[in-house]
């Protein structure tokens, strides 16, 4: 007699599970627990982590962070406007600009900042500056275009009353436009925010002090200093600290603005 | 101040190789109703959006309030806040409460301070019977709502004529009545207004002038009265019995 086509799915799911328990025990079985405790979970390494990781590095990569997303969004959104422009020149320079940075890894970006203005300008940077540029400089390339869409995004009514109640141009773009913009794309700009966020471990290119480490450079630094990944572990574990909390904002954020369709006609 | 509030002459504006407008000519009297009607292409809302250069005339004069709009050096923003205008799609900003709607451009452009501002918007509220909404969001409003709002939000602004698109034909059938209801109540009150519209019975017995548009000309203008209770062109005659009477018309009647 032959199965049912939902009699043979069932047993087909039955048998993922049987192989899945399967690998799991032999896993458990072959593994070197005592290994992979010392390996990665390392309490006593993990515990002399504390609370450096917390008062300096994790909030040193806060910081690197916040400044560089500050800085990227206010260049970001000079570039969407430049994008925007009726102005030739002004739409070029911001293409050009975004699609170079969006183009090259980060890493360069870090190192050309860190080392070859240095050496082009006889500028030095402190830490504070150079996490803000280079990480502003590239963060400026995907905040741009998120802006740009979401200027476009706005309806065109919104813009003819503005104008019709005798805004200028540029009052209409403040009053009215950008902020409706960011309503917008609020979900994706928290998105942005994670991406940067990972990002400012970069930063350990450059040469930084005890003081200045953020939480991969204190993490392999402690590495270092023990035979054992657990430095690593945690240190991914503190970055979780700051993503988990974005990425759910970012996800409630989302279905606000989709849950309540904003009427627009 | 001279009696005329809009004068047009000669107006023209094409979008690419369209033509769109072919020459108008319209004088709008101090505190005087006009209604344009139309079938859908005929440049009636180009005709309107132009009286406020949201469109830019191809040639031609237009003189709003005593300034020549489309003289090239015409402070535009300035000529704006004297004339309102309501859009089909209300517009209202979406990020603001309903009072912020009505108080951000007295603010930003006529630099009134808050509380003068606040005043006015909520007597102009008043006036469209909406005074209890005043800190809701437009999401939160019908249309029939949205659009009174957007009237108050015009006439804050005190303006010397109100231009309205189409201003209900995006609504509810049962929600025009209120919309309506504000514009007759202006127009008692001696606002110039210039209407595009659907609505017939409103242009009959509010309007004291009705502008029959097709195809980029004025066919027919004149009295309510005459232009639809009586029109004397064979294209008015047509449409006219075709709006107020569709279902006496197959799909394929000849024009």
């Amino acid at each position: 007699m032959a199965m049912s086509k939902r009699k043979r799915a069932q047993y087909f799911r039955y048998a993922q599970y049987g192989l899945l328990v399967l690998v799991a025990a032999l896993i458990a079985i072959f593994a070197d627990w005592e290994k992979i405790r010392t390996a990665f979970f390392n309490l006593d390494v993990a515990i002399k982590m504390f609370p450096t990781i917390i008062v300096t590095a994790l909030k040193n990569t806060i910081i690197y962070t916040v400044l560089g997303f500050t800085f990227g969004l206010a260049l970001g959104l000079v570039l969407a406007l430049m994008k925007l422009s009726s102005v030739g020149p002004y739409r070029w320079l911001a293409t050009i600009y975004i699609e170079f940075f969006r183009g090259v890894p980060a890493l360069l970006v870090f190192i050309a900042i860190s080392a070859g203005v240095p050496l082009a300008f006889n500028l030095l940077f402190d830490i504070y500056s150079t996490a803000m540029l280079a990480l502003g400089i590239v963060g400026a390339a995907y905040m741009a275009e998120t802006i740009r869409a979401g200027i476009q995004a706005v309806p065109k009514g919104q813009v003819e009353a503005a104008r019709s109640l005798g805004m200028s141009v540029v009052r209409t773009n403040v009053t009215i436009v950008i902020p409706q913009a960011f309503r917008i794309i609020l979900p994706p700009l928290t998105n942005e925010l994670i991406l940067l966020t990972k990002d400012s471990s970069l930063i350990s290119i450059i040469g930084l002090t005890g003081a200045q480490y953020e939480l991969t450079k204190f993490g392999r630094e402690t590495l270092s200093r023990n035979p054992s990944l657990t430095p690593i572990l945690v240190a991914g574990l503190a970055y979780l600290i700051i993503t988990l909390p974005l990425g759910y904002l970012s996800r409630r954020l989302e279905r606000r603005t989709g849950g309540k369709k904003v009427s627009v006609v | 101040m001279s009696d005329i509030c809009v004068e047009i002459s000669g107006l023209k504006k094409s979008f690419g190789p369209l033509d769109v407008l072919k020459g108008i000519d319209l004088t709008v009297q101090r505190g005087e109703v006009v209604c344009i009607i139309g079938p859908s292409g005929s440049g009636k809302s180009t005709l309107l959006r132009c009286v406020n250069l949201l469109e830019e005339p191809t040639g031609g004069k237009i003189v709003v309030n005593g300034t020549e709009l489309t003289d090239p050096d015409v402070d535009i923003d300035a000529a704006r806040t004297k004339i309102g205008m309501v859009f089909q799609s209300f517009n209202l900003f979406s990020h603001l409460t309903v009072v912020n709607n009505l108080t951000v451009a007295q603010r930003k452009v006529l630099k009134r301070n808050e509380k003068s501002a606040q005043e006015i918007a909520l007597r102009n509220l008043e006036r469209v019977g909406l005074s209890e909404k005043v800190n809701a969001m437009p999401a939160q409003l019908s249309g029939g709502q949205q659009q009174r709002v957007a009237i108050a939000r015009a006439l804050s602004m005190d303006p010397e004529v109100m231009l309205f698109d189409e201003p209900t034909s995006a609504l509810d059938p049962e929600l025009v009545g209120d919309v309506l209801g504000v514009m007759r109540q202006l127009a008692q009150e001696g606002m110039t207004m210039l209407v595009v519209t659907h609505e017939m019975q409103f242009a009959r017995e509010v309007a004291d002038k009705v502008l029959f548009m097709d195809g980029g000309y004025v066919v027919e203008e004149g009295p309510a009265e005459e232009v639809i209770g009586n029109p004397q062109q064979e294209r008015t005659k047509t449409f006219l019995s075709r709006v107020l009477d569709p279902t006496h018309h197959g799909p394929g009647d000849p024009e």
